[in-house]
């Protein structure tokens, strides 16, 4: 289980706990944390569910796959070195203090 | 002025999105869905892939978990299906002899499958797919390995279950009457790459056949598929993939317009101003095809869903989104950006041999649709490039060392910003 922090373009916060073997996306879509769509439910076709990692997060995430570098070219919002697909973010232990920052819009 | 009361028909993804995108405007009226299905059961594109694989599990097909409705204040009524609507009292009468008052009323009925119009389509082991349920028996029917499986309809429902039964080991035959597969989805360059791939994996695929009977055995059930000429093909199920209907039903209670779909504007609005229609059942007025459409696509029915929150909220915004579509089959990534029926330039980039490369299609010059294989940047750039003024040329296509990643990015000039 990992604490995962999501916070919206406005700067309010949600913070939810979410179990492996969800994923960040998974988690904010189970806990009803509005701003992620997810349109193709989780398989890195859409780009819907693009977060900024928080910059100062000293959370260790996975390495990005080419496929997922290929999605966040079609991100609605500008892509940052920050930027992740949150279904590409499988939740670990490892992952228990993330933050992320919502886009202002996924579509 | 109090909110208005809505009441959203259908609890799928054009109804839920709807309900959900009303709530994330700040609207706070009361909403009651009402649907056949419970709406956290109603996620589909994985029926024909991971879950009839075995591979997705059932709580991938929520919509949004139950308990969403409970804190977003949405009544929820499910299994009492809405019979008519009285637009002049303005209420819909459910099944039970309830009637359940309207201010705005949204009519996201969706489609069912289309019958295969032959003798003998309602044996048993005939398949359609398209609810939980479609894709439990199929699955059901698929455990028992080895099975002759004849697939009617090459399109993306029909390729999708063959794709994945013969991943399962079955025998798998295609048939089509239309001379190429995905006919009216794909251009000529994708349908031969994407029948190339079901052939190399042992599909037989038959183009240009036309079904004309089922026959069953003596317990009723399909054993025989014969075609036009007389061959027949030794079948233990079919799946049927012809297309769908949309539900027009209930919109004809109303007396609203209907022609392939509810009849709407580029607000959604149907004929009656205070009901919208979204989604599958929907006929809308397209500025890119230069037409009126009916898609049926997630991505539709998500984004004509933020569409009608903001017209019940009285912030109009016109249905413009650029349409995509995604299909998945022998690990072949398929992604379709803007609309390309009407083309009359086709430009290819990458490799289709082996299975990574786009192909553009222009009318008069204009970019108006690209189809993506393994080329998901591809996919995402000319969603962005399609929604603005930006313009591409078949010429800068062609160049030597072509790579849209290389375009300056581009915003939207027109975007559906609702966030939900």
């Amino acid at each position: 289980m990992a604490k995962i922090t999501y916070q919206h373009p406005n700067g309010t916060v949600t913070v939810v706990d979410v179990e492996a073997p969800n994923t960040v996306m998974r988690g904010a879509k189970l806990n009803n944390v509005d701003g992620i769509e997810a349109q193709c439910g989780g398989s890195a076709q859409c780009g819907t569910c693009h977060v900024y990692v928080d910059e100062a997060s000293t959370v260790v995430l996975p390495e990005m796959d080419p496929v997922e570098d290929d999605v966040l070219y079609g991100t609605a919002c500008e892509r940052t070195e920050h930027s992740r697909l949150s279904c590409q973010l499988p939740v670990t232990e490892a992952l228990d203090g993330l933050l992320v920052h919502l886009p202002e819009a996924q579509s | 002025m109090a909110a208005p009361a809505v009441v959203v028909v259908g609890a799928g993804q054009a109804g839920v999105e709807t309900a959900a995108a009303l709530r994330g405007r700040g609207f706070t009226g009361r909403i009651t869905l009402i649907g056949d299905e419970p709406p956290w059961a109603g996620y589909r594109p994985p029926l024909s892939k991971g879950y009839l694989a075995g591979a997705a599990p059932a709580e991938d097909m929520a919509l949004r978990p139950a308990s969403f409705f409970a804190e977003r204040d949405i009544e929820i009524r499910v299994g009492d299906r809405a019979t008519s609507v009285d637009p002049e009292r303005r209420t819909v009468t459910l099944r039970s002899g309830l009637r359940v008052p309207y201010d705005r009323l949204v009519l996201a009925t969706g489609s069912r499958p289309r019958q295969l119009p032959v003798p003998g389509a309602s044996l048993g082991g005939v398949l359609t797919l398209r609810s939980r349920a479609d894709a439990d028996e199929l699955r059901a029917r698929l455990s028992d390995p080895p099975r002759r499986l004849v697939v009617v309809g090459a399109g993306f429902i029909g390729l999708e279950v063959a794709a994945t039964a013969r991943g399962l080991g079955h025998e798998v035959t295609v048939v089509d009457v239309q001379r190429r597969a995905l006919a009216r989805a794909l251009t000529p360059v994708l349908s031969s790459r994407v029948v190339a791939e079901h052939r190399a994996h042992g599909v037989r695929v038959l183009l240009g056949r036309e079904v004309t009977a089922l026959h069953g055995d003596t317990e009723g059930q399909v054993q025989i598929m014969e075609l036009d000429g007389g061959e027949r093909i030794a079948a233990d199920l079919a799946v049927i993939g012809v297309g769908v209907l949309p539900h027009t039903d209930l919109a004809l209670t109303a007396d609203l317009m209907v022609g392939d779909g509810i009849v709407v504007d580029e607000r959604l609005r149907t004929s009656d101003p205070d009901i919208y229609a979204l989604g599958d059942c929907a006929r809308f007025p397209s500025p890119r095809a230069g037409r009126h459409l009916r898609i049926e696509s997630v991505q539709n029915a998500s984004d004509q869903a933020k569409c009608v929150a903001a017209g019940i909220c009285d912030e109009p915004f016109a249905y413009t989104s650029v349409p995509w579509f995604w299909s998945e089959q022998y690990g072949l990534r398929m992604q379709l950006a803007g609309l390309t029926a009407g083309h009359d330039e086709v430009v290819t980039s990458g490799d289709v041999e082996g299975g990574r490369f786009s192909v553009f299609s222009f009318r008069a010059g204009r970019l108006i649709g690209v189809e993506s294989v393994n080329r998901p940047a591809d996919h995402g750039i000319s969603r962005r490039l399609l929604a603005s003024d930006t313009t591409l040329t078949p010429d800068e296509v062609r160049a030597p060392g072509f790579d849209l990643k290389k375009l300056p990015r581009t915003s939207p000039t027109e975007r559906v910003a609702v966030r939900t």
